[in-house]
This record gives C-alpha cells, structure tokens and sequence, in this order.
C-alpha cells in the first residue's frame, strides 16, 4: 500500500503483514521521497509476445494460502489495472509490450478468483477517459482484447467462466462487437466466476444511461417519478447483469490514489486497495496481501460494531 | 502571567504556521478539501472518557482544520457530518448526536464564531426532512445568515448519502425532461441536479481512523480526488496531516494537470 498512513506517533502497528507495513512506515515517514520506483524490482521478466500463453485452468479448487479465512472471502473483487505503460517505460519496452504482460497479470488473477471462491471478477479494461490515448495505443489494446477474447474463450467455457462486458460499445470496432456478443452468448450459463470486462466504461456515464432508462419509463407510464429510488437505479445500471453489483474490494494498483470514475454508485461500501506495484507485476503475492487487508477490515455500514 | 506566557506560545505558533503556509503556497494548493470525520468514539473508548466527549472533541479539532484550510487559503471544505446510514444507530447516541449538533450548529452563528473570522458561505447538505425541525430550522437559518459571505464555503453533510443526492438529482432531471426525448437528458442535467453542484469536485478526500473506503460520501464527485486515508483518529488529526496531504497533492499535481489538459 502506498504511503496512505501518516506513521502514527506511537508506532503502533497492526501486524498482519510485515513486509507491507515496513514498506509502507519508511514510504509515509518520508513524504518527500520518490514514489515512482516500481516494485517491479521483483521481476516477473519480461513476458514477450513470442513466449507461449499458458493455458488458462480455474478447473480446481485450491486451498487458501495461510493467513487467508474462506468465510471471510470477498464475493466480488474489483481490479483497475494500472501502471502498463509505466512498467513498459521502465524496462525500456513499448507500450504494447505493457498491456501484454497486463493480460498475462489478468490471467493470473482470474485463475486465482477461480480457484478461491470469488464469485464476481470487475476488471477497469478501457475508460472513457482512455480514448485520448494515442491512436496506434487504441488500436492495438482493442485488438489485443478481440484477440485474448478469441483466443481464451473455449478455455473460459471450459472453466465455467462467464463473461460479461460493460461500457459504452458504441465507439468499439464491429468485429469486437461480434466476438464480445459471441463470448457473452456462449459463456451466459456459466456459474464458475463472473469475469466482467469493463470497456468504454464511465461510473458517471453508467448512473446516466440508467437515468434515461428511468425516464423513458416514467414517459411510458411505467413508473412514477416518486418511485424512484436507489433499488430503481440499481436496476438500470450495467452492472446488472450479475447477482453481486457491489464490489467487496477495489483493488487499484500502480500507486495511484483515486477511483478514476470505475463503479461510481457500487462502490458506496467497497473496501479500497491500493497497491504500490504496477499492474504487470501485481500477481499472487499482491492480490493475497489485498485479500488479507480486506479480511482484516471491519464493515460497519454507517452502523456500530457493539 | 501564565496568560501571557500562553498567549505568546500563540502568537508565535500562529506565526510559523503562517510561514508554513507561505512555503506551502508556493505549490500549487487544493480548491477544495473533504473530510470523514471519523473515530470520535473510538477515541473516547481509547481514552477512557464518557461517550459523548469523543464528539466534542471531534468538534474541536474540525475548528482547528477548518482554521488551517481558511488561513491556507483553500476555498471549499466539506465534511460528513451525519450519513443517513448512522440513523440506524442506538436512538441514545442518535439523540446526542442531534442534540450536540444543534448546539454546534447555532454556536455558528455567534459574532466570535469562525464563521465571521473567515466570512464562511456554510452550506447543509442532504435530506434536511430527515433531521427533527429544530435542527433543521437552526440549519436553514445558519445558510441564510451567511448566504451574502463569499470569501469561503463550508458544506456540512447532514442526513446524507451519496446514493440518495444522486436519486434526488435523476428524479429531478426526470421531472425537467420530462416531455422532452430522454436522449437529451444529459450528464449536466444530473449534475445541475446535485445538491454538491454548488461546489467543484473535491481535490482531496482525507478519511480519519484508518478505513478506506467511501461510505456513500461524495461517490459522484470524488471520482478524480485524491483518496487519503490516515491511520490517526479525527480527534487526533492536526496540522502535520494536512500539510502531508497537501505535500502528496503537489506530488501528483502537475501529472493530473497534464491529464486534464488533455481530457
């Protein structure tokens, strides 16, 4: 995590997870300090194109690494995937070289929401905010997605994953149209893991086009303007396509400190995770320390524990 | 003696605070500041104090930030005072917190408050129908006695939740839409809806007490804020909190302009 804790006066640490907090009192006692150093210093290497993709299994369930409580397991994880094209830039590699090892990081994390009982995976693909992107970028991480979309798709059938994409299509390319309608048709009963892909996605766009759901509605004389309410608006949002629309966790890696305008309405209650590493190099050993920080956590929603 | 001695401490701690905030100011420095303010009874718990002195304290210490803020020249400071989730509370500790807001809310409008020292615009932000008449008139009279000042805002969150603000604001752009093609209905017209619409988006949200998360405060407006969340209990933030979060907000500053420019 980064430096989030000013270093309490009376170093009091909670001692879930030392190496974390170590990190974390040297980052926050010296707030002048550089952030910028990845901690991609672990290397993962660098994963090119020419390697062969592992195949991907969530087909068995897996044991919780130690520390980690089955009861105590978020039912749906939020990932914004940052920091591809600073990982690129750091190892001195194009931007495209970034998003690739972004999937293989991708992959990784569903395999493990698989194999430990996450029902709901929301991953921040695309942003609105992203077109402003180079167009060369565009192209090739919307590529990049009808491909691994392509590609992966009989393995995710296999695995009992269903996907579902969310967001704006009307700007994507017709032939990621095509293959994002296939993979949703063919994966729809799927029960395994919800993956949910969220591309061309706003939170503030996503509460608009359900408020014009709503008043189409109430020009219809379906329902009046008094009956709206949040149940009404839950309904229309895009993430209505699954059973859990709130996030339990938000995990957003690459240091940076916001929610960037992902799941604005679902994520009132959702427990958020920042993460130091960029997203290529995040992984198994960064998504169980999210996991034991979410576990460590205590959700009051607005009531008292007592 | 002894208040003399004291009132020099103060002097001089007023002082270097001012050259702290010149030095400050030479980056560039948040329009607009939103707090949860919580911990209040975790710390009386922690101190061995009676319930309600958590709160008081709580009260004192946002005296204090709010003084910061103003004397650093940052425009707009919202805090959550009161969610519509903490209804659901034990009635005692609701009542307190009522009866201790009301208390706070009138002492706002004394000639010594800090409401004059700064010249603050305060707003009450949520559904006001949901607090007892009392507090809400004390709130609606407080907004229109410093309705003319303009120097600085206060926006104090009161019965509110997030999810209900944006309700509110997609049933009144449903009301004004209404004979027009839905189509139309655009992200201005929610926002124009919002309650928040008086004030820009937040720079920085700073959450006291060491939980991050939202909890249905500011949702749509804190979108791009910088997400702060200090392990210390809201009785026992100070000034070093906040030039912290303002020396990581010039961090990341000239990055997010960048961005912005290009958006």
């Amino acid at each position: 995590m980064l430096s989030l804790r000013v270093p309490p006066t009376s170093f009091h640490f909670r001692l879930f997870h030392a190496g974390a907090l170590e990190r974390r009192w040297r980052l926050g006692r010296d707030c002048l300090r550089s952030f910028s150093h990845p901690r991609g210093t672990r290397s993962l290497g660098v994963k090119s194109a020419k390697q062969e993709m592992a195949p991907f299994t969530a087909a068995e369930e897996e044991a919780l690494p130690e520390g980690l409580h089955p009861e105590l397991m978020p039912k749906h994880v939020a990932v914004i995937m940052d920091g591809n094209g600073r990982w690129a830039k750091n190892k001195g590699l194009q931007p495209w070289d970034g998003h690739r090892a972004g999937v293989e990081a991708l992959r990784e994390i569903v395999e493990l929401c698989g194999k430990w009982g996450i029902q709901v995976l929301t991953v921040f693909a695309f942003s609105t905010d992203n077109w402003i992107r180079p167009k060369i970028e565009i192209d090739f991480l919307l590529n990049l997605f009808e491909r691994t979309l392509k590609s992966e798709l009989e393995t995710l059938a296999k695995n009992n994953v269903r996907i579902s994409i969310i967001g704006d299509s009307s700007k994507l390319p017709k032939s990621l149209l095509k293959v994002i309608n296939e993979v949703e048709e063919v994966t729809k009963n799927n029960t395994r893991l919800q993956l949910i892909v969220a591309v061309g996605y706003s939170g503030k766009y996503d509460v608009l086009q359900a408020c014009r759901g709503i008043a189409q509605r109430v020009k219809d004389g379906e329902i009046e303007v008094e009956e709206i309410d949040e149940k009404l608006i839950e309904q229309e949002l895009e993430t209505n396509c699954t059973e859990f629309p709130y996030p339990d966790l938000l995990i957003r890696t690459s240091g940076e400190l916001r929610v960037s305008n992902f799941l604005l309405w679902q994520l009132a209650y959702t427990e958020l995770f920042f993460a130091q590493e960029l997203w290529p190099d995040f992984g198994r050993s960064g998504f169980i320390e999210a996991l034991m920080s979410f576990q460590q956590r205590q959700r009051r929603f607005g009531g008292r524990k007592s | 003696m002894g208040g003399e001695v004291r009132q020099l401490l103060e002097q001089i701690h007023r002082f270097s605070r001012r050259c702290l905030f010149r030095v400050l100011s030479m980056g560039p420095l948040p329009t607009h500041l939103a707090f949860i303010m919580d911990g209040n009874r975790r710390y009386a718990k922690k101190r061995g104090l009676e319930d309600g002195s958590g709160h008081k304290a709580g009260f004192s210490t946002l005296m204090s930030m709010l003084q910061y803020c103003y004397e650093l020249g940052i425009k707009y400071v919202t805090i959550y005072a009161f969610s519509i989730d903490n209804f659901r509370r034990k009635p005692e500790e609701v009542q307190s917190l009522m009866d201790l807001m009301l208390e706070k809310i009138k002492s706002l409008l004394d000639e010594e408050s800090i409401v004059h020292e700064y010249g603050i615009r305060v707003y009450f932000i949520g559904n006001l129908g949901l607090l007892n008449d009392q507090v809400r008139a004390a709130a609606e009279e407080v907004m229109k006695a410093t309705a003319k000042n303009s120097r600085v805002v206060l926006l104090v969150c009161v019965a509110y939740n997030s999810t209900d603000e944006i309700v509110q604001a997609v049933k009144r752009s449903c009301v004004d839409k209404a004979d027009r093609d839905v189509e139309r209905i655009q992200l201005v017209d929610i926002e124009e809806n919002m309650q928040m619409s008086v004030a820009p988006e937040p720079d920085i949200l700073i959450r006291s007490s060491g939980e991050t998360r939202l909890s249905n405060f500011l949702l749509w407006q804190t979108g791009n804020s910088q997400l702060f969340s200090l392990d210390a209990l809201w009785p026992e933030i100070g000034l070093r909190h906040l030039v912290w979060a303002i020396l990581n907000f010039q961090r990341s500053h000239s990055y997010l302009e960048k961005r912005k420019k290009q958006l």
